[in-house]
């Protein structure tokens, strides 16, 4: 009899230990909830890395795309994207030796720049070129004009500007075009539902 | 094609390809009311899964879609 009443005992005393661990539960979600920020927007955020022509221009054609579909686009040109952004017919000064190699090297602007497969001596480039005019493909004049005119928003890596020597002065006109860092990019792509490295 | 539907207003988007109906398409729909027809036509064979695809994103009704000839023609409805 008395072994009885002490699993009874027992059993009641475990009962509540569920009830507060319970009600601490409760209460740890309820904080959780609290602290609970708005989601990911319907937004996609573009690393454009690659200063190749054909990569490029899918960016462009996700990036117009998307807003097409209702959703904001932000595009990071980053290192080799970089100069792909840079304006064929202004010129900056100041350069240091490595900034103006750099200069002469790298692509002046979007109407510069290779495929990335089958460019052959820039036979292959210029092939393509032909074909999607041809095709009525938008060129990447047109895309970038779209691109303004649909308000898809152009950052520019500040790193990979000084890295390489390019002045601001010698990028395109473009609607709010800005200079950014890393954690620009992170904030962007932490509320993007979609994000892509190109 | 019934001949019912009004047609509000007609977009001839022949001989351009992706991204570019969607996004003229897009841009077309804003220049009708709520309600009223949009009819767009392309050559661009992606359109025929691209304009369901834009259509269940931005809320819109594709109220018919017919190919003849290499044509593919859309009725859409502007729903918001």
């Amino acid at each position: 009899m008395s072994q009885v009443i002490t699993q009874k005992g027992e059993e009641q005393k475990k009962e509540t230990l569920t009830v507060n661990d319970l009600a601490k539960q409760l209460e740890e979600l309820r904080r959780q909830v609290e602290n609970i920020k708005p989601g990911a927007e319907d937004k996609i955020s573009i690393i454009v890395f690659s200063g190749d022509l054909d990569k490029v221009l899918s960016s462009f054609i996700i990036a117009t795309g998307a807003v097409a579909m209702g959703m904001e686009a932000v595009m990071f040109f980053t290192f080799w994207g970089t100069p792909v952004l840079r304006d064929p017919k202004k010129k900056a000064g100041g350069k240091d030796l490595m900034g103006k190699m750099f200069g002469f090297m790298l692509p002046k602007g979007r109407n510069a720049i290779k495929l990335s497969k089958m460019n052959m001596a820039g036979m292959g480039t210029a092939m393509m070129k032909s074909l999607m005019k041809k095709k009525n493909v938008a060129s990447l004049d047109e895309m970038l004009e779209m691109a303004a005119e649909l308000g898809v928003k152009i950052y520019v890596c500040e790193m990979s500007m000084s890295l390489m020597g390019f002045k601001r002065e010698e990028l395109i006109d473009y609607p709010n075009l800005e200079y950014v860092g890393v954690a620009t990019f992170l904030e962007q792509a932490k509320n993007s539902k979609v994000q892509l490295f190109i | 094609m019934s001949d019912e539907i009004k047609i509000d207003k007609t977009m001839d988007l022949k001989g351009l390809p992706c991204p570019q109906p969607v996004i003229k398409v897009n841009k077309g729909i804003k220049e009708i009311g709520v309600g009223q027809i949009l009819e767009a036509i392309t050559t661009d064979p992606g359109a025929l899964s691209d304009f369901p695809a834009w259509a269940r994103t931005s809320g819109n009704e594709i109220l018919e879609t017919e190919q003849k000839d290499g044509l593919i023609r859309f009725i859409i409805k502007r729903v918001k």
